[in-house]
């Protein structure tokens, strides 16, 4: 596979991934009005995913295509941030849905769309015409998601003393994983040079400006970082990632082709 | 769920959208929301996720003073013989065109 299809499975995974995890709120919201907030999000990642993998298909050629992208690949083989694969709770809990915490969601969604909207709008000039149009359209999406996030992020920081405490608690617990941004991998480079893609770690400045900003609005407070820095962007995943495409493709597998 | 969500504090909203320029806000429901940015986004996700408008307003529904159903027939009743408040006795020239 050229570095080409890697940066753009890497864009496609992240958006599939996170879609796929946000759904799970779907039907289980807080409330009636976020319910339907959230699966508008999730859509908006799903529609910006199958835009990529039939992009990626096409640059692949042969008898690729987005299904086979998206459904018949390996955890290995995803590109994913590690960060978006992770249950929407905190670390060292099981997977019950009655568990569910949606500081760890919103946190979640305030920090990748905080990064995506800058990423998006550098795509926007990406030398690969059908990614900038990509990005033109996403970069709208995303916009949108970064306010709905910010703006449920600070309700809950500068909420109640339990919205609060959930809140900083999914900050610290979700932070760490923001450090893989800021390390390029192989196909990232390649793809910088060639003019398509982003150099993420000249946006860390802009990103952490924005981060600090709303944490501080919040009332709550930016953990010090130290320690490992995950890789799920060149495949190296968690434990998580295996669960939620068993969900995810287990339709697919068992009825190939499958139509309705 | 160990707690309630806050639901019963949050007051209630009406929402206008309109459907393209030039045409007027239409009511076409309400929600719960917190304060009024939050209940323009809620609306924007609930109301208009098919293309439904170009723009929305929301006002809170503690703001309507409405009609007492009691006092339909002396509200609305008396206009009900009043044909010579309708306009249907002009001629319309055809260049003025749909009125």
């Amino acid at each position: 596979m050229s570095t080409l299809n890697d940066y753009l499975l890497h864009l496609a995974d992240n958006a599939v991934v996170l879609g796929q995890r946000n759904a799970e709120w779907c039907g289980h919201g807080p409330v009636l009005e976020e319910d339907l907030a959230l699966a508008n999000v999730s859509l908006d990642h799903i529609g910006q995913a199958r835009l990529l993998y039939q992009h990626a298909a096409a640059v692949i050629g042969g008898d690729a295509s987005e299904d086979k992208l998206a459904y018949f690949r390996e955890p290995h083989e995803f590109r994913n941030y590690t960060l978006l694969e992770l249950p929407h709770r905190g670390p060292l809990v099981g997977y019950a849905a009655a568990d569910r915490d949606y500081a760890t969601t919103i946190v979640r969604n305030f920090l990748y769309s905080a990064l995506m909207v800058m990423v998006w709008d550098k795509l926007q000039s990406s030398s690969d015409e059908t990614l900038a149009a990509i990005a033109a359209k996403s970069l709208k999406e995303t916009s949108y998601h970064l306010h709905h996030a910010r703006d449920w992020l600070i309700r809950l920081g500068d909420g109640t003393e339990e919205s609060h405490a959930r809140a900083q608690a999914a900050v610290n617990h979700l932070l760490p994983y923001t450090e893989e941004f800021w390390t390029s991998s192989e196909a990232e480079r390649a793809a910088v040079a060639a003019g398509v893609g982003v150099d993420v770690p000249a946006l860390r400045a802009d990103w952490d400006a924005l981060v600090n900003e709303t944490l501080a609005e919040a009332t709550l407070t930016r953990p010090d970082f130290q320690g490992y820095i995950t890789e799920g962007k060149v495949g190296l995943h968690s434990e998580h990632l295996s669960f939620l495409l068993g969900e995810m493709q287990g339709l697919a597998r068992a009825h190939p082709n499958a139509s309705w | 769920m160990t707690t309630k969500p806050a639901l019963k504090d949050w007051p209630l909203w009406e929402v206008f959208v309109r459907s393209k320029q030039g045409l007027e806000h239409k009511h076409c429901g309400s929600l719960h929301a917190a304060d009024a940015g939050q209940a323009l986004h809620m609306a924007r996700d609930v109301y208009t996720r098919r293309q439904e408008g170009v723009s929305i307003w929301v006002l809170p529904s503690s703001a309507i003073t409405a009609s007492n159903p009691d006092e339909k027939g002396e509200f609305f009743d008396p206009a009900a013989d009043k044909i010579y408040r309708h306009p249907t006795f002009y001629e319309i020239p055809e260049e003025v065109g749909h009125m």
